[in-house]
């Protein structure tokens, strides 16, 4: 497969999922003594796009190596970003690859990857028990690392009122951490 | 009979929470039929400690390095290193270039350090203990290093954002390339002892094997990976540091062997080699390393300020020495700690790849197979088997486990 540059590889997205790309963008920083460019790219993506996103990433690379997905609490919506690094097994020609999609807290579902990568359920499944994204059609909906013992509904990554804040105990003699000043 | 097409009732084995092969709690429910394994699954978060919670809303950065250093006890550089450089990218930190090969040192330090730990369980699960001994006192060579220089056998707090906090000397370069003899004349006695050794070879041949298709299919990473053939490592692909400056190449087993299994034996190779490849690095690096600071901005309230007022993400890899670890950061202006903090380990990835690599095997190799992983958990000792036609549960603790597998390493003696 032909190798793109990584303004390429953004210009493949933006043709491939037209109305569905929201914007695209290069990060270079040089390191060492050499100079060498660490490169990373960043897609943002709509909901209705995403599974069609991770498609064209095969398109890149026959086997795209999943990381991971990280997850914000931005206050009305949460982003996911999964994590992707394609042209791997090449000195200096790896390029980590991030797809961003916002889901309103309204509507917190996406779609299951892991027809596509068998890898992706323990990111899918940590998703799932952490932030409270529902994923649609995964195989296996279990909780990964959080206990049993925790009561449905919380979710610890999250900075609205489903948080586990409320199952924090301050030992006694210990003042509660104030909030973080904002601002 | 092959697998699976049993009439007979299988049986589960839970395997921990508390694990026979390494040192941290994992669960591995074993569905058995007879001694062979059908299935398994994997359950983790037994030490789940809500790390990545902690620096979202407990630790401003520069606390959350030394708790990220505390992440693994054996990979304390490259979770902080990942962290540090996640978040220089977010905040737009420089660092000075000598700061750069002194994390790369540091780094291969540890993942030698690790092998080797390493090379000695797998030794032991095998129950080739005269081995284990003889890894582990060879390993004590680069702790004693490490300590010399670093100040510390293990968690080394060498790190901070925009530099390190420890010169090497040059009085510190004699001592060092000592060491780095010791480990290079050392190399082909350990060579022979894990790659010549039938007892090794007919423990280790074809067991757990993990093809190239499935490696790259559940996203394994490391040596786990490269033992399959993929030549795929994070210093070589997208390096980081001052390995940008280096010509590192992955190794596969190919290398040595002229072939790849993708078994246990394939993931000893690669550790082997991975050792001679880290001293041949850190003697480059200390050729290399260039004059001048070590950290760009060495008071700690203007760092702090400006970590504070910083908005921005990062993303940033290590190949730590069982794979590659990532650290995603975002951070809010004005905000003191972390707004976003996803830390994803090696072993996450290549848990996934144990299903696989278990299967069909016999309960004598579970111990060396899933340990052939370096699966990051801690451990233990018993295990508790459920028969499910009776619902009765009889522990097996891990001396009856380690027994098995040492017995079954005596008859192949026979």
């Amino acid at each position: 497969m032909e190798r793109l540059s990584p303004q390429a590889i953004i210009d493949s997205f933006r043709k491939e999922l037209g109305g569905g790309f929201v914007n695209g963008w290069v990060y270079e920083r040089e390191v060492a003594v050499k100079k060498n460019k660490f490169r990373s790219l960043w897609v943002e993506v709509k909901k209705d796009a995403f599974r069609d996103a991770v498609k064209h990433v095969f398109s890149l690379q026959e086997y795209p190596h999943f990381v991971i997905i990280s997850s914000s609490d931005l206050g009305g919506e949460v982003e996911l970003i999964y994590h992707f690094t394609v042209y791997y097994g090449h000195h200096l020609e790896e390029l980590s690859l991030g797809i961003r999609v916002k889901l309103p807290k309204s509507d917190l579902s996406i779609p299951t990857i892991t027809d596509l990568i068998p890898g992706a359920i323990f990111m899918e499944r940590e998703t799932q028990e952490m932030m409270g994204v529902k994923v649609v059609d995964i195989p296996d909906g279990r909780r990964l690392f959080i206990s049993e013992d925790v009561p449905e509904g919380v979710y610890p990554w999250r900075k609205d009122e489903t948080g586990p804040q409320k199952l924090l105990r301050v030992l006694p003699g210990r003042e509660p951490k104030r909030a973080d000043k904002k601002g | 009979m092959a697998v699976g097409e049993t009439k007979k009732a299988t049986y589960t084995i839970p395997v921990g929470p508390i694990h026979p092969a390494l040192k941290e709690p994992v669960q591995l429910v074993l569905e058995v039929d007879g001694e062979k394994v059908v299935n398994t699954d994997v359950r983790a978060g037994q030490v789940h400690r809500s790390i990545e919670w902690l620096g979202m809303n407990r630790n401003n950065p520069v606390q959350t390095i030394y708790l990220a250093e505390r992440i693994c006890g054996i990979c304390n550089i490259c979770h902080p290193f990942c962290l540090v450089m996640a978040i220089e990218q977010a905040a737009n930190i420089a660092v000075p270039d000598r700061a750069e090969y002194i994390r790369v040192i540091a780094a291969e330090m540890e993942r030698i350090h690790s092998h080797m730990l390493w090379a000695g369980v797998a030794a032991h699960e095998i129950g080739f203990d005269t081995v284990f001994y003889f890894t582990w006192r060879v390993r004590e060579e680069i702790m004693d290093l490490i300590e010399y220089v670093f100040g510390n056998r293990v968690t080394k707090a060498a790190l901070q954002f925009g530099g390190v906090r420890r010169d090497i000397t040059a009085e510190q370069l004699p001592r060092i390339r000592q060491s780095l003899e010791y480990y290079k004349n050392i190399f082909e006695q350990l060579r022979r002892i894990f790659l010549e050794d039938k007892t090794v070879q007919a423990r280790t041949r074809n067991v757990g094997v993990l093809s190239t298709e499935d490696a790259l299919k559940l996203v394994t990473v490391g040596p786990s990976t490269r033992a399959s053939g993929v030549p795929k490592d994070v210093r070589q692909d997208q390096p980081y540091s001052a390995y940008a400056d280096l010509d590192i190449k992955a190794i596969t087993p190919d290398i040595i062997t002229g072939m790849v299994v993708g078994d246990v034996y394939d993931r000893i190779v690669v550790r082997l080699l991975e050792v001679k490849q880290s001293v041949e690095i850190i003697e480059e690096c200390i050729e290399k390393m260039p004059e001048g600071p070590t950290m760009s901005e060495p008071k700690m309230p203007r760092l702090l300020r400006l970590l504070t007022a910083a908005e921005g993400e990062g993303v940033a890899r290590v190949e730590a020495p069982r794979g590659e670890d990532i650290h995603y950061v975002r951070l809010e202006a004005g905000q003191e700690t972390m707004s976003t903090w996803k830390v994803r380990a090696p072993t996450y990835a290549n848990l996934m790849a144990v299903p696989t690599i278990l299967k069909g095997m016999q309960i004598a190799d579970v111990p060396i197979t899933f340990a052939s992983l370096d699966p990051c958990m801690s451990c233990t000792n018993r295990i508790a088997i459920t028969d499910r036609a009776t619902r009765r549960t009889s522990v097996l603790d891990y001396e009856e486990l380690h027994r098995l597998s040492v017995e079954k390493t005596k008859e192949l003696q026979r």
